[in-house]
């Protein structure tokens, strides 16, 4: 696993994974434009065609296209390249094509209703409020064609176990094995929501739909969703990082254990999101609380084994000193410097999410514009700003050509993180100031006295300059896809770990640890929603007020 | 399995820093009750306009003193508006929705709750200052969400 894989570049694997990486940063495209307005409009700056209806529609496709077509198929996408990069082989490319067009479809089909305004009910469409079915269908067939990807991976894995019995997985197939495993825990809860409730209700064949069940199917979903965005992000960093910074992995072991941790605790969390919902007890708020700090742990870990693992590369090249290794490492490289910057983010990010998850606190920012400063630092900046430089990886690599405009390359991290530190610092503050989340206008009903006016004014030069970012990234990839000088593909090469894990262990058994994960699902979920069936409810009928 | 030294030392004190995390909230929580709002009572949304409560919501003072205001949520605006409260004087806040998901945040204070049509959400508050604070519904329903601002005169003695 440590020599460098031969190139695959213009092979069908190569165009598989090529075509989920296209369509992905389409999306980023379209939704980044969307955003710059988003950001625009509740600073209260006029431009043609502002309203509400565009505004709210804005925000309901800029959050589908970013945080689940954007990200789902980059991960697809990365996900088939470690496969064939250190298995040597993706078993089940018809099906993996299958899950593609469905996917896309379904893309497709639930963009075209939001665009057409008939479903401006917001990424997280709580009920009553109803979009049209095609949404609820295409964002399922989304999830469906994704968990054709995750058995296409895991069909790799198991071929290529047979070939190396009792051989522990690469630790970047690691690292997306666990992500699959978290992306079936997780997507169980929505499918339940969308098959159950959702696509009934919306086609007419059952009148009423109980808003808080919906909301806690939702974030058994929404929260374990994060990981599904941040372990890619970690694979990259414990696996790519080092390697292009000249250090080794500083333990893979507890590498290993940090995915497996994410395997067993990302799914039992949710009601941290639903702190201020009625209908669900206290108590069991509380134990949600406790998993969710649990989770931190991992991501401590990580900081330390990553910076360890960039330390070594430093004290390779000769740095003796605390903190002279630092300046040696790569900072010239778009992929090296967009990983820096964003697990720079995330010490940001991780220290507000533990706020969120604070019990009692988080009713001081619950719902304010604190939560979208927040997760624009970590969804926004974390995990997409690592896969942006991961496009800078990938490209040359897949495609066999030089990447265009590096100087363009390098300035694009620095514009996205001062960006994103501009937007996101203002609107943390405009939330504990008490400024509701996602509104037409920070002056609200217009009698705030411009209480917040400044910082969203703010907040938008922020947005502003992360456009610029998502323009000057959107002109590398462009060009570098359609003009790069063709030369001889990189190979795939992963960091080299100090004391290698030679044999499975612990760590390494998936099947043992996902019924684990599954045995915390159940209860954590299980009490809740059973006692929640039992009790005499209301349901309620749809609403489209859009 | 053998881990560095220094790695030893951080993941000790990551993991006594979470422990820390977790007593402060769970003493914060029995202790001082510091818990979220985690009413469990269902209502139905089709029949509000006949309940004997929320029909005709209001600010009712009971007689043990204590102070209670029933608020229905609606597209776009809080009944009743403007609310009245004594201020250090416990308020329990009963709300519930006639229609969609809707927030209910006082602005500069932690009164934070959701209200979810079928449910009634309860929580009890004492403003320590007097004067006019807003309401703003904080969760998206609807094309006029962010004009959906209610108004609470918390003042100086009982009313």
């Amino acid at each position: 696993m440590s020599a460098p894989t031969p190139s695959f570049a213009g092979t069908p694997q190569a165009r598989l994974a090529l075509s989920h990486i296209g369509v992905a940063i389409a999306a980023f495209a379209v939704a980044a434009c969307m955003g710059v307005l988003q950001g625009l409009s509740i600073a209260d700056v006029e431009f043609p065609m502002r309203d509400e209806s565009l505004y709210y529609m804005f925000v309901t496709a800029h959050g589908v296209l970013m945080a689940l077509v954007f990200t789902t198929f980059f991960i697809m996408g990365l996900g088939y390249t470690l496969t064939q990069a250190q298995l040597g082989r993706i078993v089940g490319q018809k099906t993996a094509w299958f899950g593609f067009w469905l996917a896309l479809v379904g893309t497709v089909a639930a963009a075209y209703t939001i665009l057409m305004g008939q479903s401006t009910v917001l990424y997280t469409f709580y009920p009553p409020l109803q979009a049209h079915p095609l949404f609820y269908i295409g964002a399922t067939m989304l999830v469906i064609g994704s968990w054709l990807w995750g058995g296409v991976v895991i069909a790799s894995f198991r071929s290529w176990k047979r070939d190396h019995p009792g051989a522990p997985a690469p630790m970047a197939v690691h690292g997306i094995l666990a992500t699959i495993i978290v992306w079936y825990l997780a997507t169980t809860g929505l499918a339940i929501e969308m098959i159950f409730m959702l696509i009934p209700w919306s086609l007419g064949w059952v009148e009423t739909i109980d808003p808080v069940i919906a909301r806690t199917l939702f974030w058994w979903f929404g929260h374990p969703l994060v990981y599904f965005w941040l372990l890619p992000a970690y694979v990259l960093w414990y696996t790519v990082m080092p390697r292009i910074a000249g250090g080794r992995l500083f333990s893979d072991r507890l590498a290993r254990m940090v995915f497996i941790l994410f395997v067993v605790l990302s799914t039992p969390v949710g009601f941290h999101h639903q702190f201020a919902d009625p209908g669900i007890s206290a108590n069991w708020k509380f134990v949600h609380t406790i998993t969710t700090f649990a989770i931190l742990f991992p991501s401590f870990v990580t900081a330390f084994t990553v910076i360890a693992s960039l330390e070594i590369a430093g004290r390779l090249k000769g740095a003796k000193g605390l903190f002279d290794w630092i300046p040696t490492l790569p900072w010239k490289d778009p992929f090296f410097l967009a990983m820096a910057l964003a697990m720079l983010s995330f010490t940001f990010g991780g220290f507000g999410g533990a706020i969120n998850a604070a019990y009692g606190m988080n009713s001081m920012v619950h719902n304010t514009a604190w939560i979208m400063g927040h997760f624009h630092v970590t969804l926004g900046t974390t995990s997409a700003l690592t896969f942006m430089g991961a496009t800078y990886w990938l490209l040359p690599r897949l495609l066999g050509r030089d990447l265009k405009f590096k100087g363009l390359a390098v300035i694009q991290p620095w514009l996205w993180f001062i960006g994103m530190a501009i937007f996101s610092t203002s609107f943390h503050i405009a939330g504990i100031r008490g400024l509701p989340r996602r509104v037409f206008s920070a002056s609200l009903a217009g009698d705030q006295g411009g209480a917040w006016a400044g910082l969203a004014q703010l907040g938008a030069i922020g947005g502003v300059v992360l456009f610029l970012s998502a323009i000057a990234f959107v002109v590398v990839v462009v060009a570098t896809w359609t003009a790069g000088r063709k030369i001889e593909a990189p190979p795939f090469e992963f960091a080299v770990p100090l004391e290698p894990v030679t044999s499975a262990g612990l760590w390494d058994r998936f099947g043992l640890w996902t019924i684990v994960a599954v045995i915390m699902v159940a209860l954590a979920y299980g009490y809740p929603l059973i006692s929640l069936f039992l009790t005499p409810r209301f349901g309620s009928p749809p609403f489209q007020p859009f | 399995m053998s881990v560095n030294v220094y790695e030893r030392i951080w993941m000790w004190g990551a993991g006594g820093l979470i422990v820390l995390f977790l007593a402060a909230i769970g003493i914060t929580a029995v202790a001082q009750a510091v818990q979220p709002p985690s009413h469990i009572e269902t209502i139905n949304p089709a029949t509000l306009d006949e309940h004997p409560e929320f029909g005709d919501p209001q600010v009712v003072v009971a007689e043990d003193g204590r102070v209670i205001v029933s608020v229905v949520a609606e597209m776009f605006q809080f009944r009743p508006d403007p609310i009245e409260v004594p201020v250090n004087t416990p308020i329990t806040f009963r709300i519930t929705s006639a229609d969609v998901v809707h927030g209910f945040q006082i602005v500069g204070t932690n009164a934070n709750a959701m209200a979810v049509p079928g449910y009634v959400s309860q929580f009890t508050v004492t403003f320590d200052k007097a004067g006019d604070y807003d309401i703003a519904c904080n969760e998206y329903c609807g094309m006029m969400h962010h004009v959906m601002v209610g108004k609470i005169t918390v003042k100086g003695e009982r009313p």
